[in-house]
């Protein structure tokens, strides 16, 4: 592919400083935080330092100030090595920070944005509910508004940084009469649940941060994949809610975050792109090491012809995110595209991964090669953020409305 | 304190090289470049003496083609001030040719350290900082694994066979930096934006006279494939066998 039609040489340094992140800090650990289900603190850090939790924000609230292009590479190389942290950017940033960054007053961004940007505290998306996943306009949390403040009764399920994260936004219902449109969102606090680790690495918490009582994680996800990355309940019950706190206007929050949705497709595809990308690079290396029958397993068509249709679905994968970025980084609309990325990227992924294993044999399937923990990660990739049908629900929305202009 | 550090674009080795057409020289097509290795802990090293004796200043210069900007923003992306480039197209092989040209340069800069990796990983000719010290009549302390500048003076550690040396010696002075003293960082994505906007200075390399000239390259012979002779100590004999008669090295 001739990459100078999407990345500038700054693009080009800051994959190749991820690259040497993952390699350096990240593989060492993966197959370990991925076996023992741990959140990877000491490189959440590093990635604060390194500026990878706040890509695309400006640096006056702590951010790197690079463009989307740029974010959505580190997301992408970081797949490479490990989907669970690469989720951590990309749920932290996408999720966690941009509806303040788009939908926050000064006074929300002041409060909140140099801390998530910096990486100094986790922040998490709370949309799905146990009876509201695809369907997220059916929310069934309630914010009822009393004296000043609102209340707030529910549950949010599968959040990302559920248990270790501070700061979280998240819809509930505040006009039953009104559909989704009597949906609106709040910057909910908390305190980290690791908070003893987070004292010792120095980030994961800060003083600043009021918890408000009533709102804590729940019980904390036991995966097939992303294992190193947090997912966990969210309760309200009886939460008083200061009236600052309402994000965007009463009533846009589902419309709010589903703009935010759409961003974090285009998130979900490089991820996906990583991991498959990871898992070919894996098989081709492979195959041309394994000997069977006198000779390298990548001299037989049987092989050679799956890594061949690898290597052409991922030239696609690109040309699909990265033009998606593009249009999402240019302003324009980019609905349509994102989830097409997603989509093909995720789908991609799995189809990648399994492969992968396939051609690594036996050895493929056991913990030995990184491959196994590939596949299991591309799961979710179908799943989050709007299942494989949804994707397919929102681009065929996206093209009837077309027909109809 | 100013300090001047030389880096190198060298191609990155973990490929197979080509040789040439001419015979004489790398095939550069399809290989990929970054900082020679030394050169990022010298690097490394002017940062940390930067950070530890403030205020002051890290320029860093290259000599080679247009591409090798790329290099210098890399250096300027972990944390140095501003950069050269001392520009020509091919990059005499004869390290003297070079020398002449970064001792022109270093020259004009009083800088009170001048940093080189002890050696560039692409021709290994460890000459470049020794002689550049040369041409500028300063102390020279090659191969460092540790060093310390306070007080106008400077302390370095060079590992030599079964021990370590210490030396001082005064500032100005050139160091050329050996693995181990340090482990180079990683630019921080604001890093990398803020080496787009610090200053970087291109002018042509005023290149000396070639002492030396490559005249041939060659890759080395295939190596051929290992030989099995049998197992236990009943493969002894045969192998001591082997080893004096064909290997010639008993
Ligand atoms: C690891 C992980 C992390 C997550 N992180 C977050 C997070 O940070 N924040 C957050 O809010 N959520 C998060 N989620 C939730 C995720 O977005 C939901 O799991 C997802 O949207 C699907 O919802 P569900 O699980 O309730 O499945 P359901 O909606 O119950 O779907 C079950 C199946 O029915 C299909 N289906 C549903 N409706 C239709 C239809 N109309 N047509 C065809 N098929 C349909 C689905 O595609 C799926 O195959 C996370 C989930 C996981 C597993
Ligand atoms: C959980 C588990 C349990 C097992 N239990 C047993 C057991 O009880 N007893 C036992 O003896 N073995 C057992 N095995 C070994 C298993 O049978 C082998 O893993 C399997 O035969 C594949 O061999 P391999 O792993 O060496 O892969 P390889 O033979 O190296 O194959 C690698 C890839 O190359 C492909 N390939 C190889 N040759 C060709 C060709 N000529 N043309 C096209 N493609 C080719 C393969 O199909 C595969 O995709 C077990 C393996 C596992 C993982």
């Amino acid at each position: 592919m001739d990459e100078s039609q999407y990345f500038s040489e700054q693009h080009h340094a800051v994959r190749e400083m991820v690259r040497a992140f993952a390699q350096d800090e990240v593989l060492p650990v993966a197959a370990k935080h991925d076996e023992e289900a741990t959140f990877p603190w000491e490189n959440i850090k590093r990635m604060g330092e390194l500026g990878l939790l706040g890509v695309p924000w400006p640096e006056e609230v702590g951010g790197a100030g690079l463009d989307l292009t740029s974010y959505i590479l580190a997301i992408h190389e970081m797949a490479k090595v490990d989907a669970s942290h690469a989720i951590t950017i990309s749920a932290h940033t996408t999720l966690g920070t941009s509806p303040i960054f788009y939908f926050g007053t000064a006074a929300q961004k002041a409060a909140y944005l140099p801390l998530l940007a910096s990486g100094k505290v986790l922040g998490g998306f709370g949309l799905t509910e146990p009876d509201a996943g695809s369907d997220a306009g059916g929310t069934r949390t309630t914010a009822v508004r009393k004296n000043g403040h609102y209340v707030l009764n529910g549950a949010k399920r599968f959040i990302t940084h559920g248990s270790v994260g501070e700061v979280f936004v998240a819809t509930a219902v505040t006009d039953p009469s009104k559909g989704t449109k009597g949906i609106s969102s709040f910057i909910l606090t908390k305190e980290t649940c690791d908070l003893a680790k987070a004292r010792e690495v120095g980030v994961g918490h800060d003083d600043s941060i009021t918890p408000l009582a009533g709102f804590r994680a729940g019980k904390k996800e036991d995966k097939l994949g992303w294992r190193a990355s947090d997912t966990s309940e969210l309760i309200m019950e009886d939460v008083e809610v200061p009236a600052e706190n309402l994000l965007g206007e009463e009533g846009m929050g589902f419309i709010n975050f589903m703009r935010t949705l759409d961003a974090g497709r285009i998130g979900i595809a490089a991820l996906s792109l990583g991991l498959a990308e990871g898992a070919f690079q894996a098989a081709l290396k492979y195959s041309t090491e394994r000997k069977q029958f006198g000779q390298a397993i990548v001299n037989f068509q049987g092989i050679s012809f799956p890594l061949a249709d690898m290597a052409t679905e991922i030239e696609a994968g690109k040309h699909l995110l990265y033009a998606a970025t593009r249009l999402a980084q240019e302003g324009r609309p980019f609905g349509k595209e994102a989830a097409m990325a997603k989509l093909f990227c995720s789908e991609l992924s799995m189809r990648a991964t399994i492969k992968s294993i396939q051609i690594h044999g036996g050895y493929g399937y056991t913990k030995d090669y990184p491959v196994e923990r590939m596949m299991r990660d591309a799961k979710i990739c179908e799943i989050g953020e709007g299942t494989s049908e949804v994707q397919r629900l929102v681009i065929a929305r996206h093209l009837l409305r077309e027909l109809a202009d | 304190m100013k300090i001047a550090v030389c880096i190198k674009r060298v191609p990155v080795m973990e490929v197979k090289f080509a040789i040439a057409k001419d015979g004489a020289s790398v095939d550069e097509t399809g290989l990929k470049y970054d900082v020679n290795d030394f050169d990022l802990w010298a690097v490394e090293a002017a940062l940390q003496l930067n950070e530890k004796n403030a205020p002051g200043e890290v320029t860093v210069i290259s000599l080679g083609p247009d591409a090798a900007s790329e290099q210098i923003r890399k250096a300027l992306s972990m944390g140095a001030d501003k950069g050269v480039l001392l520009k020509a197209d091919k990059v005499p092989g004869d390290a003297f040719a070079v020398a002449e040209a970064l001792a022109a340069e270093l020259k004009a800069g009083a800088y009170d350290v001048i940093l080189f990796g002890k050696k560039s990983i692409d021709f290994d000719n460890s000459a470049t900082g020794a002689m550049v010290g040369e041409l500028l009549g300063l102390p020279v302390v090659t191969g460092v694994s540790k060093l310390e500048i306070a007080g106008g003076k400077g302390t370095a550690h060079r590992a030599v066979e079964g021990g370590v040396e210490v030396l001082e010696f005064p500032l100005p002075a050139i160091v050329t930096v050996d693995e181990g003293l340090n482990k180079e960082r990683l630019p921080s994505l604001k890093g990398i934006m803020a080496a787009k906007k610090k200053p970087l200075e291109t002018k042509p390399a005023q290149l000396g006279g070639a002492g030396v000239t490559v005249s041939k390259m060659e890759l080395p012979p295939e190596r051929a494939a290992g030989r099995i002779v049998g197992e236990g100590a009943a493969a002894v004999p045969e192998l001591v066998r082997l080893l004096q008669s064909e290997a010639k090295v008993l």
